[in-house]
């Protein structure tokens, strides 16, 4: 008995002094030859068909580690902590044009990325980042409402369908900042990215009021889909995305951006600061702007892509679908959120106030 | 008699829905990982399809490595440290000890998330990429307690003359540590080590913010919940949850024959 549990001991420590050997000899990362590059892409989870990772480190001998964040705000957090740790992000637009401010971003050489020329016009050249000097489209869409028609008497075309009486207790509102009180703005007919402190309060007493009158019956974001898909509300705000999944899912539900205007929302790549593989990260930014494989991601993830090709590839009920393929008028009335970091405690003070009605 | 009745039917009645409360929402995931419809909302049919899904994904076997390697190495180096820790402090004078023993049970009442970033502080501030070894280390760091006062009550149980009499009938201090203490402790040892792996196994927060490049299955299931829970979270939990009930009785069995 006693000679066994020596043993056994003596065999775990001697696992463990191997296992450590193992992994103290074996090379590091940096000393291993170009060829043999390791790209760290932080991304969504599972927002890149795997397949496409595997034909880029096919094709370019490159090897790919997939990390995932939930939020683009944990992403930043991640990013200043661990400078030199990631060689491709993924940031939405407004987190996007916050990074640059804050030099956070490497210029990329368009040299490298001449797919570039295969995204839509009118998402090249962006107001978060003018000529894409940081970031490139990767996916993108709108924010609208997603409704379930055997619960809706009248078609929806308006933010005004969120206050009105009928839907009491049957709406889901964003848990989102910006979201939120954009829509209120927009449901006002101002824009998304006021400055202006009257404009706020009239939005803030819009939502608050909405939420005082019982109409809302949850602040979500990702939750939002899978409720919608079981029958839960009648009415969501919701990003296309998101939507394009529940309606798969559930072929009741119908998505509308509200005539007032909305929100665009554009999910760039991006290289940050610190990287030590700058060049093969550019490589992999073109390689995702390639007509074949920006396809097999839209058929992988089902979001909006903004690769031209891919767009006239669209099949008949694709191309009918307003939230996977959003019409010219709708992008015409959509604005992109602006970086509003000077007017944040305005912002932040209101959405405080929105969210402690009772 | 009434009432000894209704008093009887009251507990079973409460602790019915404490256990409700516990465990019915983890019964439902389980039992929506082998639905064949992706939405939870129905029942469509049995299937082990995400079963299969799971071990298919590159993403989350990889996650899977990750998540034994940290959990395997931070268990055998936390049951070293933890057990000569605990031999060390039993040796000691009472008034050292006690300060010892308490700084040991701080790390253990921390909040993890206050573990968890001071850890990634220090890693920032000295400048060392966060992965799978830092991970490791942070893993190490809350393991160990739990070894620690796992070993602590047996050593106290032992019969203190043990040692000394091991060393007149001629052993020598090394010997009486292998030969005596290590078999008379052992089970401690290994009720310590079972724990730590149970800890290191789930453990989200702390891995969250000390590794940047690699993840741990807990991480795959927090990032996996944006994009729509797909059932094969619900498979992955489940296995997750069954691993972890199972060394949980492991331990529970083990502590049990060492009360009898």
């Amino acid at each position: 008995m006693k000679k066994t549990v020596v043993i056994a001991l003596a065999a775990v420590l001697i696992v463990a002094i191997g296992v450590g050997v193992y992994f103290a000899t074996r090379k590091p990362v940096e000393d291993r030859p170009a060829a043999d590059t390791e790209l760290t892409v932080y991304n969504w989870f599972d927002y890149i068909d795997p397949e496409v990772l595997n034909l880029f480190t096919e094709q370019t001998g490159i090897k790919v580690n997939y990390v995932n964040f939930t939020q683009n705000e944990d992403m930043y957090a991640k990013l200043e902590a661990g400078a030199g740790t990631y060689d491709v992000v993924f940031p939405s637009e407004y987190m996007i044009e916050r990074l640059i401010k804050e030099e956070r971003l490497e210029e990329l050489n368009l040299e490298n990325i001449p797919n570039l020329a295969n995204v839509l016009d009118n998402l090249r050249d962006p107001s978060y980042d003018p000529g894409n000097a940081h970031s490139v489209p990767y996916m993108w869409g709108t924010l609208g409402i997603l409704y379930n028609t055997e619960k809706v008497s009248e078609p929806i075309t308006s933010w005004r369908c969120l206050f009105d009486e009928q839907y009491k207790g049957q709406v889901f509102m964003m848990n989102s900042l910006r979201d939120t009180i954009g829509l209120g703005l927009k449901t006002l007919g101002y824009s998304m990215n006021t400055r202006s402190a009257d404009e706020l309060r009239e939005a803030c007493d819009l939502l608050v009021k909405q939420k005082q009158d019982g109409m809302v019956a949850g602040n979500f974001v990702d939750e939002t889909k899978d409720k919608m898909v079981a029958g839960e509300a009648a009415l969501a705000v919701i990003y296309s995305g998101d939507a394009l999944y529940a309606m798969e899912k559930n072929d009741k539900l119908a998505y509308a951006v509200p005539e007032e205007g909305s929100n665009i929302w554009v999910d760039g790549m991006c290289i940050p600061k610190g990287t030590q593989h700058k060049e093969a990260a550019e490589t992999f930014i073109n390689f995702m702007c390639q007509p074949e494989i920006a396809q097999m991601n839209m058929d992988y993830i089902y979001y909006s892509s903004p690769i031209k090709q891919v767009v006239e590839n669209l099949d008949e009920e694709q191309a009918a679908n307003g939230a996977l393929n959003p019409p010219q008028d709708v992008i015409a009335r959509c604005e992109y959120y602006n970086d509003i970091s000077d007017a944040m405690d305005l912002y932040e003070g209101i959405w405080m106030e929105i969210r402690m009605a009772r | 008699m009434v009432r000894t009745h209704r008093a009887k039917a009251l507990k079973g009645a409460y602790l019915a829905l404490v256990l409700a409360f516990l465990y019915i929402p983890i019964v439902i995931m389980i039992a929506l990982s082998f639905n064949k419809s992706v939405s939870r909302a129905e029942w469509t049919g049995f299937t082990l399809d995400w079963y299969a899904k799971l071990f298919q994904s590159k993403q989350i076997m990889a996650a899977l490595r990750v998540t034994l390697e940290v959990a395997v190495l931070a268990t055998a180096v936390s049951t070293v440290i933890g057990t000569l820790g605990a031999i060390g402090m039993h040796a000691m004078n009472t008034g050292m000890a006690n300060v010892l023993v308490n700084m040991s049970y701080l790390p253990m009442t921390t909040p993890d998330i206050v573990t968890g970033v001071s850890l990634m502080l220090m890693f920032v501030f000295t400048k060392v990429p966060m992965g799978k070894w830092t991970m490791l280390m942070a893993h190490i760091a809350f393991d160990t307690p739990y070894v620690l006062f796992s070993v602590m009550p047996k050593l106290r149980q032992m019969n203190p003359n043990l040692y000394e009499a091991a060393l007149d009938l001629g052993c020598s201090p090394l010997q009486a540590l292998y030969k005596v203490i290590l078999p008379e402790i052992s089970p401690g040892i290994v009720t310590g080590a079972l724990l730590a792996f149970t800890m290191s196994l789930d453990d989200f927060v702390i891995s969250y913010f000390t590794s940047n490049t690699d993840q741990n299955l807990a991480m795959i299931v927090y990032s996996a919940a944006r994009r729509g829970v797909e059932p094969t979270m619900y498979a992955l939990s489940t296995l997750m949850f069954v691993a972890i009930m199972a060394l949980l009785l492991a331990v529970n069995r083990r502590s049990g024959l060492e009360n009898m």
